[in-house]
């Protein structure tokens, strides 16, 4: 077997120059975009000595909202990427018709669609819901940080780590032209050869360990660390979805992790568990992959639920109507989603009384979620609406999300579902109730907790420039693709014959280019925020008159959150607390116990790509040298048994006279 | 409705709303890694749900039944059961603080996983020559993924217990490393656990006709 040893392939594996794409102008016109872009970021940082300050205050911090930050960064940088392939999609098919070819080859195009779907939830929702939550839960129970500050940073560059391998691929060699879940046998080592399936794998099992992680911190955070008196019917709602979308997480990704797994094993060894031959049995994957996609969905759209629950109360001025009810039909829902996988595959064929049960499941999902909606609006009625943009884009999800749930519904029911499996009217549906729900609410949650994390506002103007734009837009772009598929369009189709359909995909594009200026606006809007920020302050650390304990303190809230623990006797806290006139302490700090800062999180997650990266590109070598080093990474900062400091009570009292004292002059 | 209660509130003794002096949650390590060891068992469990789907998948290669070498696995199960036992020694003897006991009891937990081990690859490599490799079928692609996740696990187990050893060695038993010796049972003990399931389903079901 030595004389086979070629040092070239052992060290480069599959790797060659043909693995770039020179003859894509396209790809090539974004790879001068983005190294122009990067090493002009590069440079800048460089000039104005910003390294260390990157690394010693960001990079490197176990600070819950600083992490919390970069996620929520992380997510709308990648929502651009993800976005600019939507919009590719969308004009490459309002033209693609009969001898217009369009301006995507085939092959070019399937990678589109799969890196959309991909990016869009596990690189733009994932870290988004994650980032929120990271910030928001420590603050709204009442405690200084997580339960395992190092793990959530570790979780964090996880993330970051599967998002670079998913950017990578764009520039050298290609991705996944499956499908956002990359079915078998299409995603098999016969039908897929190439590195885009193995790209696909280690982005998701690189950030998959992060999203477990922080998982498994959130809901130890929520458990153990509430602040006292605050029992469980006590949480914040947006607490409780978290805590029940932490459980989804943990009960749902290690059989990813699985199925991933699995599709590694066929890929690199050659098994047998999902082949056409040799006993093997493609619709497993589909099944596995659908028991961890279900309860996907609903980790993306509970913590959603909270922030609107969060926002309809605040800003209704009401305390939230039917708390315990909002509660039970979260935690139905939580078990539900773990019963209903079997609907994204009617057509699987497993005969009628199985497909009614599933049938069945899935519409009584609709209750619980139903039940919330009524919940909002009650909390609404009779109340004191401002309609700051924050309620806007809670009234926008009301009527839209509504929508979706009963398109929802409607493909629930299987005979229906037989005739609009895969249809275009399927991708209307679940976009209705991602962007109407999910995006809605993480707009919503961002341009409400801005002040907190900034210390400013978001400007109004801007604010509702975009949200139209992205009501507008959504509309024009979606419900079209709800006629086309009643009209029997499939999806991930490139190319068009009958020029009938060409209208509606106009209308579409129409509809993209309508979020475009929405997303433009949202832009805008950060800028001109941050120039305004001094007009736009707030001081107060309760800009809205919320309800919650993240309102108690300052904005931004100081490293260690509270300078007391808060001690809690109701639900909505923070409002009870200004109800009794609660007076701030202004002496008798105490030392503040805080774990410090690491660097192992981003130097694993960086190992870890360079693995994720051999193992795609079959460099064994590398891979060995790289996984051993992983570990032994691991193991050394295993020997790092001072992880904590404390801030001196002078510390505290400094920070908090500052705080005293810009609150006398509000 | 709340503000009825509020000014109930006010009339009594006013509410304290912040705790004065130092406050400090309870610690969460060994909830996180019972989580963390509920979400492997998922792993496990998929790995056992695909062995039910594919187990009868021969492909017209050989089955278990001809193949399982029950006497071989009765060894290795009960090193391994035996080492859960150990391992509640070293227990017992950290909770007696004393630390050259536990990790005598450690090391003798490592040398009869390692046993295991030795015992498992030995059999993959009998299996494989005798022509049931992870490429035969499905049922032995089934086979090779639950039981080599399984001792992949037990290898990291061993791993991490030689590191726990120096650890001990450097710093005694300082809470932090109690703490890591806690996590290691639970994390042994449920390797044990789950070597139940794969002995019963896989190895004495398997060789039923």
């Amino acid at each position: 077997m030595f004389e086979n040893l070629d040092l070239t392939k052992l060290i480069f594996g599959r790797l060659t120059w043909d693995a770039i794409p020179f003859h894509d102008p396209i790809i090539l016109g974004t790879f001068a975009v983005v190294a122009v872009g990067g090493v002009a970021m590069l440079a800048a940082i460089t000039r104005y000595k910003l390294w260390g300050y990157l690394w010693n205050e960001w990079f490197t911090t176990i600070d819950h909202k600083k992490i919390g930050i970069m996620y929520i960064i992380l997510g709308l940088v990648m929502l651009l990427r993800g976005f600019a392939d939507a919009i590719m999609m969308r004009l490459h098919q309002a033209m693609a018709f009969g001898d217009a070819t369009g301006y995507l080859p085939p092959h070019h195009y399937d990678q589109i669609f799969t890196a959309h779907g991909v990016i869009m939830i596990f690189f733009v929702a994932m870290p988004l819901v994650t980032g929120i939550m990271n910030y928001l839960i420590p603050l709204q129970i009442g405690t200084r940080d997580v339960a395992f500050p190092f793990l959530n940073n570790f979780s964090f560059w996880m993330t970051t780590g599967g998002a670079v391998l998913m950017m990578a691929s764009l520039f050298v060699g290609e991705f996944a032209k499956t499908g956002w879940l990359a079915y078998p046998p299409l995603s098999g080592i016969l039908q897929s050869p190439g590195v885009g399936v193995d790209y696909y794998i280690w982005a998701l099992q690189i950030a998959g360990v992060g999203t477990l992680l922080s998982g498994v911190n959130l809901l130890v955070t929520i458990v153990k660390m509430r602040a006292p008196g605050m029992t469980l019917m006590k949480m914040p709602v947006f607490t409780w979805t978290s805590l029940c979308t932490n459980v989804l997480i943990v009960a749902a990704f290690p059989v990813l992790t699985a199925v991933l797994g699995m599709l590694t094993m066929d890929r690199y060894l050659d098994t047998a568990f999902f082949t056409n031959d040799l006993g093997g049995n493609a619709m497993m994957y589909v099944n596995l992959i659908w028991i961890w996609g279900h309860p996907e969905v609903y980790i993306l759209i509970l913590p959603v639920f909270g922030i609107f629950s969060e926002i309809v109360a605040t800003y209704s001025r009401k305390p939230l109507f039917g708390y315990t009810s909002m509660v039970y039909a979260t935690v139905v829902i939580t078990v539900l989603s773990y019963l209903v996988w079997l609907h994204h595959f009617f057509t699987m064929g497993s005969g009628a009384s199985v497909n009614s049960f599933f049938g069945i499941t899935t519409m009584i999902i609709s209750i619980p979620t139903g039940a919330k909606i009524f919940n909002w609006l009650f909390t609404m009625f009779r109340g004191r609406i401002r309609f700051d943009v924050p309620m806007l884009w809670t009234l926008g999800f009301m009527v839209t999300f509504v929508i979706g749930g009963m398109t929802g519904v409607l493909l629930a029911v299987p005979p229906v579902d037989f005739v609009l499996h895969n249809s275009l009217f399927l991708i209307a549906h679940f976009h209705n109730v991602i962007i109407g729900g999910v995006l809605f609410g993480l707009f919503a949650g961002i341009t409400y907790w801005f002040p907190k994390a900034t210390g400013y506002k978001l400007d109004e103007f801007w604010g509702k420039m975009s949200f139209w734009f992205w009501l507008i837009g959504f509309y024009f772009a979606f419900m079209p693709l709800y006629v086309l598929g009643l009209m029997g369009v499939t999806r991930r189709v490139s190319h068009f014959e009958d020029q009938s359909l060409q209208i509606w995909f106009q209308i579409a594009a129409f509809g993209a280019v309508l979020i475009a200026v929405g997303i433009a606006a949202f832009i805008i809007q950060l800028v001109v925020s941050f120039k305004r920020r001094e007009a736009l302050k707030d001081e107060t650390g309760d800009p809205w008159d919320g309800r919650t304990l993240e309102w108690s303190t300052s904005s931004p809230p100081p490293p260690y959150n509270f300078a007391f623990t808060p001690q809690v006797h109701d639900l909505d806290a923070w409002w009870q607390m200004k109800q009794h006139g609660f007076q701030r302490p202004e002496s008798g700090f105490i030392p503040i116990h805080m774990p410090k800062g690491t660097w192992a999180g981003i130097v694993l997650s960086g190992i870890s790509v360079v693995c994720g990266f051999a193992l795609i590109w079959h460099m064994w070598l590398l891979a060995g040298v790289s996984f051993v080093g992983l570990i032994a990474t691991a193991i050394y900062h295993t020997f790092d048994y001072d992880r904590d400091y404390y801030i001196p009570a002078e510390e505290v009292e400094r920070i908090e006279a500052e705080r005293t004292r810009v609150l006398a002059n509000v | 409705m709340s503000d009825n209660t509020m000014t109930a509130n006010t009339q009594k003794a006013p509410l304290e709303f912040l705790v004065k002096g130092d406050h400090h949650p309870q610690n969460g390590t060994l909830l996180g890694f019972w989580i963390y060891l509920m979400s492997d068992c998922l792993i496990f469990a998929c790995l056992f749900a695909t062995y039910g789907v594919l187990g009868r998948s021969y492909a017209g290669g050989p089955t278990g039944m001809e193949l399982f070498d029950l006497n071989l696995i009765a060894i290795s199960t009960s090193l391994l059961l035996v080492s859960s036992i150990t391992y509640g020694f070293a227990m017992l003897q950290m909770q007696a603080n004393k630390v050259k006991g536990t990790m005598f009891w450690l090391a003798v937990t490592g040398l009869l996983g390692a046993g295991f081990l030795g015992l498992e690859v030995y059999e993959f490599h009998h299996l494989i020559h005798a022509g049931a490799g992870p490429q035969t079928s499905g049922f032995w692609t089934a086979f090779f993924a639950l039981v080599g996740t399984h001792g992949l696990h037990v290898f990291f187990g061993i791993v991490w217990l030689v590191t726990l050893l120096f650890q001990l060695k450097k710093h005694g038993l300082i809470p932090a490393n109690k703490r890591r010796v806690f996590c290691l049972s639970m994390f042994w003990h449920f390797l044990d656990v789950v070597w139940i399931g794969v002995f019963t389903f896989v190895y004495l079901m398997g060789v039923l006709p």
